[in-house]
């Protein structure tokens, strides 16, 4: 197994739900990958934020601001990792759209 | 002796720049309101309800109606869902219409049990993107039109707003007062 760091950064005032929101009709944060130069393990996010906002009147498991979260993976060839990162972002008083970006890793292999 | 194996990430690190092209945050939050003069027609549309039953803006000519964009996973829209359970119950013998317009992609399989969980009593339809566009593109949310009873957009919401103001909104023109003209002070202290 490998690991790869990632580093995510929020734009000042938005948060996105973490990976593990805490009511269910919020979108939890999602790192997904299609094998290939690899087979994917588990991606590791850090401890959520468990923050309070004007419109939540319980407090909202988020992360903001810059993070970094691992993925696991068990190398198989050279090639390119397809990922699919969905996210969910509000600021205090407003939310934007579910998002899905894609995300691409390069693996090289030396036997 | 066998070579040992060497097998690396090329790329151990990269950054995902989560959010949000192009516009700042204080164009996300806006309200404005315009006087009677001064007022736009309100797009019309014609949705489906939870019913299957096709609904069309142009029902609530002659109402006051509150038209609100929303989705099940916005934290701000669920703030407001009371408020227009309640504008409903009180205001709908006057000439007034609540209608909640949902972004939500899934549909009615997770529109559904949130109406049930919220007890929503004013007609609810499943937007798409083509109304979206109709009403400015609606890229944030919630994103309520308060409509008068000619059909003009008289007050325009993009994100969360207080109660008070909204129901000033609604009995201004159940009453056929006139609004205020222009962005009101409200669009600089909501978006910082």
């Amino acid at each position: 197994m490998v690991t790869a760091d990632f580093k995510l950064q929020l734009r000042s005032g938005y948060h996105v739900n973490s990976n593990t929101p805490n009511d269910e009709f919020l979108i939890p944060l999602r790192l997904t990958w299609t094998n290939g130069a690899a087979e994917a393990g588990e991606v590791v996010f850090p401890k959520p934020q468990q923050e309070k906002y004007e419109f939540s009147a319980k407090p909202v498991s988020v992360f903001s601001g810059e993070f970094k979260a691992q993925a696991m993976f068990k190398l198989v060839s050279t090639g390119t990792m397809i990922g699919k990162l969905r996210y969910q972002a509000c600021s205090d008083k407003a939310c934007l759209p579910p998002r899905t970006v894609e995300v691409k890793l390069p693996v090289e292999v030396h036997n | 002796m066998a070579t040992p194996t060497t097998r690396t990430l090329a790329a151990v690190l990269f950054t995902a720049a989560l959010l949000v092209s192009g516009c700042t945050r204080s164009e996300r939050v806006r309200h404005e309101t315009k006087a009677e003069g001064n007022r736009k027609a309100a797009p019309p549309f014609t949705l489906k309800d939870a019913e299957g039953k096709t609904v069309s803006l142009e029902d609530y000519k002659g109402k006051v109606v509150l038209l609100n964009f929303w989705a099940t996973w916005c934290g701000p829209c669920k703030i407001e869902i009371p408020w227009f359970v309640a504008f409903e119950q009180k205001y709908k013998d006057r000439g007034f219409s609540v209608i909640g317009v949902s972004m939500d992609e899934e549909g009615w399989s997770i529109v559904k049990p949130f109406l049930a969980e919220e007890k929503i009593n004013y007609r609810v339809l499943l937007g798409n993107d083509s109304v979206g566009t109709l009403y400015g593109g609606v890229d944030s949310l919630p994103t309520t039109f308060v409509i008068d009873r000619d059909g003009n957009i008289a007050a325009t919401h993009i994100g969360l707003v207080s109660k008070s103001d909204y129901e000033d909104e609604i009995v201004s023109l159940l009453e056929g007062k006139r609004t205020t003209t222009g962005p009101d002070s409200r669009a600089a202290a909501g978006s910082n």
